[in-house]
């Protein structure tokens, strides 16, 4: 299993912003994207996870395997975390394993309403869906914002003992230092000109 | 599906998802209007199912922005759109999920507040069968007409314009067949017409709906 891009544009609201990024990770591999602010990070990350069409390029990764997190983690407030688990648990055809809680520090927090939990903690249960989704490979955006250091270890810890380690694939996008041991992916070089057209009928869909 | 449907329907019960409001709203309606036409049996027994329908949709209307705008905001409709769980799926889910929380209860509700506008007594069991054949087909247009309308500021208004004209076809034939019903007239064509109206609508309006929300996702 590999996730492999070849010359790979996007667009958001109808700028192409990206051009020509070509990158491979194989299985048990994350890579991890650096940029400035509005470089297209989060547009490739989209892109990728399949949620808006490439301008042209090409993504060959295994079918029915990519997963998506971003700023927003989906997460209802009337519901338990408990409940907000496991309903993607559900969605996906999985059970929720027990040490998904301890791995993300949830365990007190198990029958609280997310609508109680601070930013960190509701960070923490967004993360946390992505260890009961059992999908191999993993677009992430942003993955650590609002974490304390303790809990950007315990993220850490999880993306490379219970995903890399069981060969899985990640590709994260993030301006601090995780700790991993991952290639970094500058994206400036990749900036698309300004000129380029392309896409220019997006903004009307 | 099944999880879907089940966190729809906790989300729409627990506090602040808004079940009960569509009835609270179509009992107020249906309240207001002999104050304002007076009580005379012989003005309001023959509007009476004009009425009923009438305030039926409006109720059904008001929920129809929370479909998915609630999903949209907090995130849960992208990572829905990346789940394995179909898009078109996820719609009629929700759609199904509209209806049992307004269309549902307003059927039930509906034979009762019948009672307030001197409707005829042979009109009741039509009442009841035109609005359980015909809120399905609102709930499903309403569900495509929020996914058109998700992510846009102030949607809820474009989405009232968006739907309304869509929904005359059901409201015609449904206060048609009560009124037949109620004059005791034959009343087959319009209940045919009303549940081919609701069945085309679902077989249809679930793809509809997700092509329209993948667009609105970019």
């Amino acid at each position: 299993m590999r996730l492999a891009v070849t010359d790979l544009a996007c667009a958001r609201g109808g700028v192409p912003v990206l051009s020509g990024v070509s990158f491979t990770v194989e299985a048990g591999q994350a890579l991890v994207l650096r940029g400035a602010n509005g470089i297209g990070k989060t547009t490739l990350l989209r892109t990728l996870a399949g949620l808006q069409p490439a301008l042209s390029g090409e993504i060959d990764l295994p079918d029915d395997q990519a997963a998506y997190a971003s700023h927003a983690d989906g997460i209802k407030a009337q519901l338990s975390v408990e409940e907000n688990l496991s309903f993607w648990a559900e969605v996906y055809g999985n059970p929720v394993p027990d040490t998904i809680y301890e791995a993300f520090d949830l365990v007190d927090l198990r029958h609280r309403m997310a609508g109680t939990l601070s930013a960190g903690q509701k960070r923490r249960l967004g993360l946390s869906r992505l260890g009961v989704i059992g999908r191999k490979v993993l677009f992430l955006d942003e993955p650590t914002v609002s974490l304390d250091r303790f809990s950007v270890n315990l993220f850490a810890d999880f993306i490379r003992d219970q995903h890399l380690a069981k060969g899985g694939i990640a590709v994260i996008a993030t301006h601090i230092d995780l700790g991993l041991d991952a290639p970094e992916l500058d994206l400036e070089p990749f900036r698309a000109s300004a000129d380029q057209s392309g896409g220019s009928d997006e903004a009307f869909l | 599906m099944i999880a879907l449907l089940k966190r729809d329907l906790w989300l729409a019960v627990r506090a602040g998802g808004g079940f009960g409001l569509g009835l609270a709203f179509f009992l107020i309606v249906v309240v207001l209007i002999p104050f304002g036409v007076g009580p005379d049996a012989s003005v309001l027994e023959p509007i009476a199912p004009g009425i009923l329908w009438v305030a039926a949709l409006l109720a059904c209307l008001l929920s129809l922005d929370r479909i998915f705008a609630l999903d949209y905001e907090d995130g849960s409709l992208a990572l829905l759109a990346t789940s394995p769980l179909p898009l078109e799926g996820a719609a009629l889910i929700k759609a199904i999920a509209h209806w049992l929380t307004t269309g549902l209860p307003l059927t039930l509700a509906a034979p009762m507040l019948g009672v307030l506008l001197h409707m005829n007594s042979e009109a009741y069991g039509y009442l009841f069968i035109s609005l359980a054949l015909g809120t399905p087909a609102l709930s499903i247009i309403g569900t495509f007409g929020a996914a058109l309308t998700v992510g846009l500021r102030r949607g809820g208004l474009l989405l009232s314009l968006l739907v309304l004209p869509l929904y005359v076809p059901t409201l015609v034939f449904g206060a048609e067949a009560v009124r037949r019903g109620a004059a005791g007239m034959d009343v087959t064509t319009p209940f045919v017409m009303l549940a081919g109206i609701t069945a085309g609508a679902f077989a249809l309006l679930p793809f509809a709906s997700a092509a329209a929300l993948r667009v609105n996702l970019r």
